[in-house]
């Protein structure tokens, strides 16, 4: 099946945020923003802005009802800032006016007086001033004190990885207005509508029954909406509460990119041991993220990195400490991955640090320590369905390696100042929310009486194709054709206390409830059946292609007219159910447990050419054998692993987030931030669909494929990076991403102006 | 009054003249198809096509109407994606569908109306030059691949358009709708009305000049809309490109586009299309003007440069007076003009190259295609048995102006071409560049950048002579 929103999307009748017919009366809002990193403010003058033509209210902090709080999982964060800011682009006031431009121009007004404050914006920085957001975690496995003292090797280094801009194509919004008894509407661009609905709840000081959040659909989101769209929400209301009147805002990019945070900027330092086998014994990590300057889920991403310490590798020996730093930085948060290819890219960069010291290539190693069923991570779990040396044979038998490894060296060896480099990149991704009480979800499902079928959950469609998968459950389930079934908005006042479209469980999560709530409405049509047909107990009843299958041979009983049979039988043709993932569990006392319900392997082949002259580069060819379970949508799934194998090349190469000494963003726009365009992709991007082991708890056994596949993008760094030692022999570039043209060039000649 | 034809209907508005388009598309007739992605040209989404009236054809190009000021409509047909659609999809839109090349869908839209527009003008449709019509368009969530196999699929389905007669072939095989056919009529009886009305303000009145907009609307997109506009893309003065007497002559509101199409300039520079591949994409290139770059006066502006190396010479007017300027002493000083902000710069001269010129340009950015160069190059030499008897070479992105580099040109005059002889110029260049470090590089990386694309001029044009491995 195609997705099912793609005929609305070619002919531009999809509706987003900002596609909402204005009612009557709408106000505009402008977010006026501090102009310092960090400081205390020492006087905000609204008074000439609110001259000016066309406003209608300028909120400040003071104006808030309830409580000014928007911290997810720490209460850090003010929606508007009180006595101090600490980011540019920290929101101070809104601006409320007839049209968009007047309350811009009124922003210019708008006189604020800040005392400037020491400002940091590296994270290693942060924790020597003690600025943290919470205690360091360590997860520990074996003991690698002892361990590394029966070393044969023992390496240490550090490493570097860049932030990343979301860059949804559909920036940040909200539409507010006011329903009757003091309840509100707000249609809000998120990944999470309950967020949205409890903090505003907390902002306004009302209950969260009186807030419904609605969401059609999100022109992107790659987690940048996941806790990072409450807040342009949350103003939303409060100006519909403050004035009665609808409000919309809609970032505009510079202010979208200033405004919200990103991937975290993680610095590590690593050290590992192997005996004389190059079996890795034994591994040291520190993190430091750059969480930013409040908490948003910086938590639950460092916890992540944890987990993905060592990647798809069995290490028996591990000490990972994690350091969630402060800075005067917007609060970094969610992006694809959640900080596991941010743990990933430290263990590949201590192998290739170690092959480079040990004279090997830097495959030898990884393909030696690959993990196997049976095998402990270092968080307790026990590794069950182990693909991960099945991917990486799979991929180098299927693609040849050896044969490309040969014509690479020969291209390498015919050509001076052009050089091929290739990398490997196993992936092992784990599947569920870290936060084990977020793996649950509910599915309501309708049966109109014309034997039509409203499916609501808790997904939210931002292009991912949830929808599409959605609709495959409720129509295989059902038995029925996909065309009978509307896939609903997802709005909290009919699916309540949702979990954010995230962690890549959103089709297994609600997946799993759609298909428990078509269940049992179709074991409730079987017993009506047996009714009806006064059937003899135990008789097998089936509905499938729209018709009734008694025993095996169909019966004049369509499915319409079964469902309005039922329907004046007094049956209920509705199913409310909820879905909690089982088996998992963690105990972060102990920092121990079974936190996933599964694990994603696969492996790349990543083949760069670099121009040696000019330091740009190409990519000629990513191979990949991904491990997908039993695919459910094969043109979403393998979507999936283009789209996000690009943003992973875009990661490590091209997309540059750079912060001035002052904490303001100069790459602040699509003309200095660049991400992947059409010509920047590789030539090639093959992708085998390994059709492996089922596993229950994947939906119809098609396994989770939002984040895995970004981590494939890791091996166009190290491609690069072997590129660039072709051409020097000597070359020994600093384990620093994103490896962007100037970096290339730089190791390509690092004498010169000395 | 702006009078156009926005997809079928016929549109007479008074709203800003540099109101941007996409606002008058989303806002003010509320076709909600064209999306806003980023308000800079940078992402595609707004992607619209502008029908012009030439010679009783209607030429379709591709544009971001973010960039593109209101009164730029007039006269013209605009097509948004709500004037592609049928009661069937086009085999644009099919191709897309049955390839999964779109995800959110947020920028999809985008590359149907680019896509659509290349099937309408391109004459020799291959699948390259259908990847070439989306080098404008950004999509985050598909990674391109669906795109670039929906590009293969029309491109066959393209094979059987009829060159005679290619309107009526697309409106047969539902790639348009059955209103295009009348649109040169109806842009006809359009223009008589525009040309029976005085339009514009009197000059005396007048803020800002703009030709394509495509900086304007970036850098002052607030007082461009509230001010007294004046568009000069309708002026036919400025337009059109000739050869006389040893030169090209250039109208400074051509479009770069324009001057990648011009025979004049194809036969010249057998490379042009290699060139102009690297600078922005299709729908800023179907705007921007040659003028519109120099009077920027971007240090880094790619025609700038190339310019500066062809030694050209700008004329500019003011009212009745014309009066001529060597392009290279323009540049006073960062986004400082040798010109008054109402002359404006009506053409452009430069030598033909002959047999022993040779032409080179080099730009290197952070992303090779759509970005602004970290640095950029050019360099025309005229040679003689391997000597050097006339040098021009310019940079961009190594000081606060486009820069002509003087003593590195002089030093090369005479000199044999031979390594020994280029590394003191690769020496000579250092002394007379000021990079700053910035979002587009430090200033060590832009220095030796520009020694090397001064090397890569040699290695491109003396291939014979000169080799890597003798210089580096």
């Amino acid at each position: 099946m195609r997705n099912i929103d793609a005929l609305n999307h070619v002919r531009g009748e999809s509706v987003y945020l900002d596609d909402i017919p204005v009612r009557q009366g709408t106000l505009y809002a402008w977010v006026f923003s501090s102009p310092v990193a960090h400081g205390r403010i020492l006087n905000l003058d609204l008074s000439e802005a609110e001259k000016m033509p066309g406003v209608v209210k300028i909120f400040t902090a003071q104006d808030i009802p309830g409580q000014n709080q928007i911290g997810g999982i720490i209460p850090d964060e003010p929606l508007l800032a009180e006595s101090e800011v600490h980011f540019w682009g920290q929101p101070v006031a809104v601006l409320l006016a007839e049209t968009e431009l007047q309350a811009r121009l009124a922003s210019h007004k708008i006189q604020i007086e800040i005392e400037k404050l020491p400002v940091i914006t590296e994270p290693r920085d942060a924790h020597k001033a003690g600025k943290l957001i919470m205690p360091p975690r360590t997860f520990t496995l074996g003991n690698t004190e002892t361990a590394f003292a029966g070393c044969e090797y023992v390496f240490e280094g550090n490493a570097e990885s860049g932030g990343q801009e979301h860059l949804y194509i559909e920036t940040q919004g909200a539409y507010a207005y006011v329903k009757e008894n003091g309840s509100f509407y707000v249609a809000s661009s998120t990944q999470g509508p309950t967020a949205v609905q409890r903090h505003a709840a907390v902002v306004l000081g009302i209950s969260m029954s009186k807030i419904e959040v609605d969401v059609m659909r999100l022109g992107g989101g790659f987690g940048g909406k996941e806790d990072q769209a409450t807040p342009w929400a949350v103003m939303a209301l409060l100006g519909t509460a403050l004035t009665k009147r609808p409000v919309k805002l809609a970032l505009h990019r510079p202010e979208d990119m200033r405004m919200t945070g990103k991937r975290h900027p993680y610095s590590s330092d690593f050290k590992i041991g192997f005996d004389k086998e190059l079996r890795i014994q034994a591994y040291e990590v520190t993190f430091y993220q750059n969480a930013g300057a409040a908490a948003d889920l910086s938590p639950a991403v460092l916890e992540r990195t944890l987990f993905h310490c060592t990647n798809s590798y069995f290490i028996p020996n591990v000490k990972a400490t994690a350091y969630s730093c402060k800075t005067n930085l917007p609060p970094n948060t969610a992006f694809r991955g959640f900080g596991g290819p941010q743990g990933m890219f430290v263990i590949e960069s201590a192998l290739a640090h170690a092959a480079e010291k040990l004279g090997l290539e830097t495959w030898e190693l990884q393909e030696k320590n690959l993990l196997k069923d049976g095998d402990e991570f270092p968080y307790g779990q026990i590794t069950e369905g182990c693909e991960a040396q099945n991917c990486w044979q799979t991929a180098a038998e299927k693609y040849d390696l050896p044969k490309l490894r040969e014509e690479i060296a020969a291209f390498n060896q015919q050509h001076k100042f052009l050089k091929k480099g290739l990398a490997l990149m196993p992936i092992c991704f784990g599947i569920s929310f870290t936060k084990t009480a977020m793996n649950q979800s509910r599915a309501l499902v309708h049966i109109y009486q014309d034997g039509s079928v409203g499916v609501s959950t808790g997904a939210v469609e931002m292009g991912q194709g949830v929808n599409t998968k959605m609709l495959q459950v409720a129509a295989t389930v059902l038995g029925i054709d996909p065309n009978r079934i509307r896939i609903e908005t997802t709005n909290t006042t009919r699916v309540a206390n949702t979990s954010p479209s995230a962690a890549s469980a959103t089709a297994d999560l609600n997946g799993k409830a759609v298909q428990m709530a078509c269940e049992a409405l179709r074991e409730r049509l079987k017993l009506h059946i047996a009714i009806q047909l006064d059937l003899p107990e135990n008789t097998p009843i089936e509905i499938q292609d729209e018709q009734v299958w008694v025993a095996g041979k169909t019966v004049e009983l369509p499915w319409e007219k079964l469902v309005f049979s039922a329907y004046w039988s007094r049956i209920s043709l509705s199913e409310n159910a909820h879905y909690a993932t089982p088996e998992i569990h963690f105990n972060p006392a102990i920092e121990k447990g079974h936190p996933f319900a599964y694990h994603v392997y696969g492996t790349a082949l990543v083949t760069a050419t670099v121009d040696c002259l000019r330091g740009t580069y190409e990519f000629d060819s990513v191979k990949i054998a991904h491990d997908f379970g039993s695919s459910m949508n094969t043109n979403v799934d393998l979507g999936q692993i283009e789209g996000g194998l690009v943003q992973g090349i875009g990661w490590m190469t091209l997309e540059e987030l750079l912060f001035n000494p002052e904490g303001r963003l100069l790459s602040n726009a699509l003309s200095t931030y660049k991400v992947p365009d059409i010509y920047a992709v590789p030539k090639e991007i093959a992708v085998h669909f390994m059709a492996t082991q089922g596993i229950k708890l994947a939906i119809f056994g098609s396994k989770a494929v939002g984040e895995p596949p970004l981590m494939y993008g890791i091996g166009a760094y190290f491609a690069l990076r072997n590129a660039i030692k072709a051409f020097r022999l000597e070359a020994v570039p600093r384990f620093s991403a994103p490896m962007t043209p100037e970096k290339v060039l730089l190791n390509l000649y690092p004498d010169f102006g000395t | 009054m702006t009078r156009f034809i926005l997809n079928q209907q016929s549109i007479c508005t008074n709203q800003p003249p540099g109101l941007p388009l996409l606002d008058f598309i989303r806002y003010q007739q509320h076709l909600k198809g064209t999306k806003i992605g980023c308000r800079e040209g940078d992402c595609g989404a707004c992607t619209v096509l502008v029908g012009s009236l030439e010679n009783g054809h209607v030429t379709y190009r591709s544009v971001t109407s973010c960039l593109m000021p209101l009164a730029n409509a007039g006269g013209k047909h605009i097509v948004t994606v709500e004037g592609l659609n049928l009661p069937e999809l086009s085999p644009v839109q099919k191709a897309i569908v049955e390839e999964n090349g779109t995800q959110c869908g947020f920028c999809t839209v985008g590359f149907v109306v680019s896509l659509s527009g290349f099937c309408i003008s391109e004459k020799a449709p291959t699948v390259q030059k259908a990847i070439a019509a989306m080098d404008g368009n950004i999509c985050r969530c598909t990674g391109y691949k669906s795109l670039e196999r929906a590009a293969g699929k029309l491109v066959t389905n393209l094979q059987e358009k009829s060159a005679e007669n290619a309107m009526r072939w697309l409106v047969e095989n539902n790639f348009l709708p059955a209103y295009f056919p009348e649109i040169p009529q109806r842009l006809e009886s359009l223009q008589a009305e525009e040309a029976a009305e005085t339009v514009g303000i009197p000059e005396e009145k007048v803020a800002y000049y703009i030709a394509g907009g495509t900086d304007l609307l970036v850098q002052k997109p607030e007082t461009v809309q509230l001010s007294a506009v004046k568009v000069l893309t309708r002026e036919t003065g400025l337009k059109g490109i000739s050869s006389d007497v040893g030169q090209i002559i250039i109208g400074g509101g051509t479009t770069v586009e324009e001057l990648r199409q011009s025979p004049e300039m194809q036969a010249a520079f057998p490379e042009l299309h290699q060139y102009v591949k690297l600078v922005s994409s299709t729908q800023i290139r179907n705007m921007g003007t040659v003028a519109g770059n120099f009077a920027n006066a971007s240090p880094i502006g790619d025609l700038t440069i190339c310019f500066l190396a062809l030694n050209a010479t700008v004329f500019i007017r003011k009212n009745e007076h014309l009066r001529e300027l060597p392009l290279r002493e323009l540049y006073l000083g960062y986004k400082q003009l040798a010109k008054d902000p109402d002359e404006i710069i009506e053409k452009i001269a430069f030598d033909i190259p002959d047999a022993n010129t040779h032409f080179n340009f080099e730009k290197v950015s952070k992303r090779t295609h759509l970005d602004i160069a970290s640095v950029n190059s050019a360099i025309r030499l005229k040679t003689e048995l391997n000597v050097i008897y006339e040098a021009h070479f310019s940079a961009g992105g190594v000081g606060p102006v486009p820069k002509y580099l003087n003593k590195t040109s002089a030093f090369l005059l005479g000199k044999e071409i031979e390594p020994a002889t280029l590394k003191e110029a690769s020496e000579i260049l250092q002394t007379e560049i000021a990079p700053i470090s910035d979002a587009r590089g430090s200033e060590t990386y832009k220095r030796l950048l520009l020694r090397q694309l001064f090397f890569a001029h040699f290695l491109k044009l003396f291939p014979e002579t000169i080799t890597a491995e003798n210089l580096l």
